[in-house]
């Protein structure tokens, strides 16, 4: 049984094939939402007696938790699946997996792959409604937009802003969201970093490449500052972190050369000292912590839309049916 | 009736006996207990000659097996096929060559010539026992699958091999370049999330092999040719000498990286699908002859190993029941080169590269023969293949240019069903 198509389509794959409206009906849908995570009782009838498995085969600490209040503040009935001790590790297909849930009766799945292409794959094959949780350096859409909101509540607007995304945008999930995201709703990008961290012909995805990090301070009202994994500097995509800090680190003295206040994100979790200083990460320019509050907000937004949802009635929705 | 190895291309008749060509000419008797094939409004032409499959067989019978292949191939109007030694084990020994010469004969179907493996394993270590594999019946040494990347391995099967009279065939590919790549880099690949492979990975082993031969004067085979440069590279060295051939795939000249959007994982294949660039320059190549040799590289799958995540996935894909009509349709009625032409890439032109017998209807030469509709349109059916697998990119799609039947030794080996 299929259910019947909602306003995000089945599945939250990516933005990249998402409309600008779209994208604002997710973010005004979080804006409703966020209220109720400042209640003394979080918890609305929203999709009660709905059956979501958040499926991570990848470990993940705050996408797991961020969804996983989501769900339980709208009344879902959760399972979580870790990759770790379940049947995925003693050899079990992604297909077969997701056919034994599918068999089980859910009603959506929360995915987390390392491998591209994953999350479509999976919802290519299972009527349940899919998002993505981040397939590979594919796409990350609920980072992507819950940027999207802290940047739009700190600017009042995502039109015009210049953005730059800064760090491994080769590797990113992140990066490839926020890319798609931030043009259909008018931004400028730009990407920095060094060159062997870009992936190839990163231009025809529409933004600019900046190679020096005090050209994109100069430049940019928002940075986006992508965690440095280490794995990259054993694989030699750069020398060492200490050089990466130096030449590509967002540090409190880069950014007093601003011309104008910066606004710092960062998707988590932090290398303090290598890709952001302290005193930048914990300073008046870091909306960091937001991200994380309104992560919780833009999954709720995303499970009440492809439930069903419309966004005009999200405020109606929170009273109960 | 296109014989392309003495450039003959007219209305005639052909006479098979005792499994040879007796005479080609119009207006030929028959012989009062001679089979007739009625080829009117067809071509008749030698059969078709793949000097790059493999066949799985052994050790992967349930994606193909040296009978399943050798049926896929005579389906596809090919009456001469060349195994590829990557299997489990490897044909590295005269032992395993006999094998597979003896599996071949067994089936029927096609010719099947075995290939060697360059080193022992194709470890990529020691040389393997190539005079004895040649005397055992291999008609050329690869490592396929994987590059020779040592290239003092390298430049001494290209030398030894010389004694043996054959060809060295490279899957050129510099892995240090390709590692972790599952699809062409470029946008496509930055698009999807999915590690690219550079043009790089294969140009620089190209040139690398190119100087080897030079060096050595070895006969080289360059697989699978999928970059602009690499077919100038070869287009230059065969301008100054060098002893070598090369082929392109079908899949190659018709498809791009476009074709892996939506992680479509029979179109991941390794060298992958590149740029319509690129793409262009291999059908130019086949076209003028820099490419000697259409080659389908078929691989085939099971369809559990496809249906996974595309990282996961194996690369490869089928093309012997697809690759005429793949051929004339992008090709052919592309207006690239005419139908004599394409016959000599896909016949007469591998198997020279190959020193094979096929690509002649000569007289006296073996009776294998190809009887191809050029005018009929068709779809692709992947479930109606004789192949054992189903991974092709083409499912599906409506090709111009069919095999009607298919002669082997003077047998017919495969004739359409009708409509």
């Amino acid at each position: 049984m299929t259910p019947p198509p909602t306003f995000l389509g089945k599945d939250l794959i990516g933005l990249e094939h998402l409309q600008a409206e779209q994208i604002r009906a997710i973010l005004d849908t979080a804006e409703t939402f966020k209220e109720i995570s400042e209640r003394p009782i979080k918890k609305v009838p929203v999709l009660r007696g709905k059956t979501i498995v958040n499926l991570f085969f990848e470990p993940s600490t705050r996408t797991r938790i961020s969804f996983e209040f989501a769900e339980k503040r709208l009344s879902a009935d959760t399972v979580n699946v870790a990759a770790t001790g379940s049947s995925v590790t003693k050899g079990e297909t992604l297909v077969d997996t997701a056919r034994n849930l599918e068999a089980m009766r859910i009603d959506m799945v929360v995915i987390r792959h390392s491998a591209s292409g994953a999350a479509r794959f999976l919802a290519e094959r299972i009527p349940s409604n899919v998002i993505n949780a981040g397939d590979g350096r594919h796409e990350h859409p609920t980072q992507g937009l819950l940027d999207l909101l802290t940047i739009r509540d700190h600017r009042g607007a995502i039109e015009g802003l210049k953005v730059c995304i800064v760090g491994d945008v080769l590797h990113s999930r992140v990066a490839r969201s926020n890319i798609w995201g931030l043009l259909k709703l008018g931004a400028e990008v730009a990407v920095c970093g060094p060159a062997t961290l870009m992936p190839a012909a990163v231009e025809t995805l529409g933004v600019r490449f900046l190679r020096r990090i005090e050209d994109a301070i100069e430049w940019a009202d928002v940075l986006n500052v992508l965690r440095l994994q280490l794995e990259r500097m054993h694989a030699g995509y750069v020398p060492s972190l200490r050089e990466y800090n130096r030449f590509f680190g967002v540090s409190k003295e880069r950014l007093a050369a601003a011309p104008r206040d910066v606004l710092v994100l960062h998707p988590g979790p932090m290398n303090r000292g290598v890709e952001i200083d302290s005193d930048v990460a914990d300073g008046p320019c870091s909306v960091i912590l937001d991200q994380v509050t309104n992560g919780v907000a833009v999954r709720m937004a995303v499970l009440y839309l492809l439930a069903g949802g419309r966004p005009e009635t999200a405020e109606a929705a929170k009273a109960g049916p | 009736m296109i014989d392309p190895s003495r450039a003959f291309d007219e209305p005639a008749d052909v006479l098979l006996v005792g499994g040879r060509v007796e005479a080609v000419g119009r207006g030929l008797g028959t012989p009062d207990d001679a089979e007739t094939l009625d080829a009117s409004g067809c071509v008749v032409c030698p059969g078709l000659v793949d000097v790059h499959v493999h066949l799985r067989e052994p050790g992967g019978e349930h994606r193909e097996t040296i009978a399943t292949g050798a049926l896929a191939a005579v389906a596809g109007g090919f009456t001469t096929i060349c195994a590829m030694p990557n299997t489990d084990p490897p044909i590295d020994d005269p032992a395993a060559v006999g094998f597979v010469l003896a599996a071949g004969m067994r089936a029927g179907h096609a010719r099947v010539h075995p290939v060697g493996a360059v080193s022992v394993g194709l470890a990529g270590e020691r040389l393997a026992p190539v005079g004895e594999m040649v005397e055992a019946g291999a008609v050329a040494i690869t490592d396929d699958g994987r590059p020779v990347w040592d290239a003092g391995l390298m430049r001494l099967a290209l030398a030894y091999s010389r004694s043996f009279g054959v060809p060295v065939a490279s899957h050129c590919e510099v892995l240090e370049l390709s590692r972790g790549g599952s699809m062409n880099e470029g946008v496509v690949s930055t698009r999807l999330g999915l590690t690219g492979i550079p043009n790089a990975a294969e140009d620089v082993m190209i040139a690398r092999d190119l100087f080897l031969a030079e060096l050595t004067g070895g006969r080289l085979h360059v697989q699978h040719v999928t970059t602009r440069r690499g077919t100038q590279l070869i287009r230059a060295a065969k301008e100054r000498g060098v002893a070598v051939t090369a082929e392109g795939t079908p899949h190659h000249f018709s498809l791009t990286d476009e074709a892996v959007e939506g992680y479509r994982t029979h179109a991941k294949v390794n060298p992958p699908l590149r740029s319509e660039e690129d793409r262009a320059a291999v059908a130019a190549a086949v076209a003028d002859g820099t490419l000697d040799c259409i080659a389908t590289d078929h691989a085939p799958h099971h369809y559990d190993e496809k249906e996974q995540a595309f990282d996961d996935a194996p690369f490869g894909l089928i093309g012997l029941e697809t690759a005429l009509g793949v051929s004339m349709t992008y090709l052919v009625a592309k207006k690239l080169l005419g139908l004599s032409d394409l016959i000599h890439r896909m016949s007469t032109g591998p198997a020279r590269a190959f020193g094979l017998g096929g690509g002649t209807l000569a007289p006296g030469a073996a009776g294998d023969v190809a009887l191809i509709d050029p005018a009929a349109t068709w779809t692709v059916d992947a479930r109606r293949f004789r192949s054992r697998s189903r991974n092709t990119p083409f499912d599906g799609w409506q090709l111009t240019g069919r095999v009607v039947a298919t002669v082997v030794g003077g047998a017919v080996a495969f004739r359409a069903e009708e409509g």
